[in-house]
């Protein structure tokens, strides 16, 4: 799945006839107000919500019987979503075990996730004994197991304190860049898509429909020192001013920001 | 003595003894106190006997006890057993959809509302044998609990993890085996622990109503039995004896749940702050 593009429109209050085409490889965010369907244009994505009308396309030519591209999506939720009983090892073993991988040939993608988000030598540990931050790393590492090509991530950091959330999206730039894989990115903040994002979709609510869309260039490699540049800074500006128009306002804009 | 802010390996070590202790040396002492007063108010044995007097009987009439013992321990774990089974088995056949449940889900209430003293005589004339009219009435008093636990349980599985499951295609047994079932385990242990205590309570009530005699009675009959013949010494003893059947189970029950959830549920874990 290489060129991954999808197009959906849906009759719903949710999201009204919004179209949008994702390339192989892009960052996108999906930036809005709450309440403006951009986590139903998620989950219709990852194929958990039904459309009323329209369509999702996709390159794929691995369809599961749940008209699903087998294997190639993974959901990366609000909460981190671990199963308690598990250890962390269990929790990144899930993925695979539904497909049907045993233990002993699940192994080594599983020490390779958890390597790649940096907890190899919590594996026996259970969810309660890790922090919030931790938890979500454990649900990263399970959504990469299955070496997706297209990670969906719904509000993954809103629960974090800021220096974790800042951690985390500077992993998930690194994933990003190391695995070349497709991530789209759904967030309430503006400096979280313009930090994170080489293209940003701004949704308007009520109904939910894309309201801009544009692509989001930097001569700075993503990372601690792009944070503090003019170049972040004006890109913060150019999306925060287009959220305030899809809001509709700088007054009500005060109103969404408390 | 170490401080209060670090406990100390031997001070916790302590608090352990006394906390098995404490209880001990209550009912030791009640049972003093029992004697004391027994001797001292010359009560006639007929009415209350003494501390001594029923442990007297209780190594006497073991003969007779013992085989009562046994057959309502068979009793109350066959009919726990079942109860675990159906309970279950029910509650995973209810929550297959919405309809199911509300189709079948009022005849288990019906069935746990009516008192089991009111049914037993109906029991007793349908069943065999009283063995197993017995074993009938402490199941259904025994599996609502487990029943009703596990429903709730198997409802309230995280939604998200359900997506999760949806998302990786997990077939309806797959999402059964790694998700409802674990995710509901603290549930099943509330359940069966109810549950435990119930069997034993209903293997008693039952053989009440029952009024079963001769050689396969249980301890219910023979306490029905030394009332009757007013040798009340061997009453306490059979009561003492149900009373630590009942322990026992709940015991054992206790340490099956803590065995099984000590790992991840916050019910067996000691707060850390």
């Amino acid at each position: 799945m290489r060129n991954v593009s999808k197009s959906f429109s849906s009759g719903t209050l949710a999201l009204s006839d919004m179209s949008l085409t994702v390339e192989g490889g892009e960052f996108v965010s999906l930036l809005g107000p709450s309440g403006c369907g951009k986590s139903t244009a998620l989950r219709i994505i990852s194929g958990l919500g039904d459309v009323t009308t329209g369509s999702i396309d996709w390159p794929s030519s691995r369809i599961n019987s749940k008209g699903l591209p087998d294997g190639d999506i993974s959901f990366v939720f609000q909460e981190p979503t671990l199963m308690p009983w598990q250890t962390v090892f269990g929790n990144v073993y899930l993925p695979l075990r539904l497909k049907g991988v045993s233990k002993a040939d699940a192994s080594d993608a599983i020490t390779a996730a958890l390597e790649t988000v940096g907890l190899k030598d919590f594996a026996k540990a259970y969810p309660r004994e890790l922090s919030g931050g931790m938890k979500m790393r454990v649900s990263i590492a399970r959504a990469l197991v299955t070496k997706p090509k297209l990670l969906l991530m719904d509000e993954p950091f809103a629960a974090l304190d800021e220096i974790t959330r800042q951690k985390l999206n500077d992993d998930v730039l690194r994933l990003w860049r190391e695995t070349g894989i497709t991530v789209i990115f759904v967030t309430h903040s503006v400096f979280e898509s313009a930090y994170l994002s080489n293209r940003i979709v701004v949704m308007k609510a009520r109904p939910g429909r894309v309201h801009a869309d544009f692509p989001l260039q930097t001569s700075l490699e993503r990372g601690p020192l792009y944070r503090t540049s003019e170049e972040y800074r004006a890109a913060c500006e150019k999306v925060s001013a287009s959220l305030l128009e899809a809001i509709g306002g700088p007054e009500a804009a005060a109103m969404e920001m408390h | 003595m170490s401080n209060a802010a670090s406990p100390s390996l031997t001070q916790r070590h302590r608090d352990t003894m006394l906390r098995i202790l404490i209880p001990i040396a209550v009912v030791v002492a009640l049972i003093l106190l029992w004697q004391i007063l027994i001797t001292a108010t010359g009560v006639p044995q007929y009415i209350l006997p003494g501390p001594a007097a029923v442990g007297a009987s209780l190594v006497k009439d073991w003969g007779t006890l013992a085989p009562a013992l046994w057959v309502t321990t068979q009793i109350t774990m066959a009919a726990l057993a079942l109860a675990l089974v159906g309970g279950v088995g029910i509650a995973i056949f209810l929550i297959q959809s919405k309809w199911i449940e509300t189709a079948f889900y009022p005849i288990a209430v019906i069935l746990q509302v009516t008192p089991i003293v009111a049914i037993a005589p109906l029991i007793l004339i349908y069943a065999p044998t009283t063995q197993v009219a017995l074993l009938i009435c402490a199941f259904l008093v025994a599996f609502f609990p487990i029943l009703s636990n596990m429903v709730q349980g198997l409802k309230s599985v995280d939604h998200n993890l359900l997506n999760l499951f949806d998302l990786y295609g997990a077939s309806r047994w797959q999402t059964l085996i790694y998700l409802k079932l674990p995710a509901s385990l603290p549930y099943f242990m509330t359940g069966l622990r109810i549950g435990g205590g119930l069997s034993l309570i209903a293997a008693v009530v039952a053989e009440f109503a029952a009024g079963s005699a001769g050689a396969g009675s249980g301890l219910a009959f023979r306490l029905l039995e030394a009332q009757y013949r007013l040798n009340i010494p061997r009453l306490f003893a059979a009561l003492i004896l149900l009373s630590l059947l009942g322990v026992v189970i709940f015991g054992i029950t206790s340490f099956i749940a803590w065995l099984s959830l000590h790992r991840w549920h916050e019910s067996s874990l000691k707060r850390e702050n």
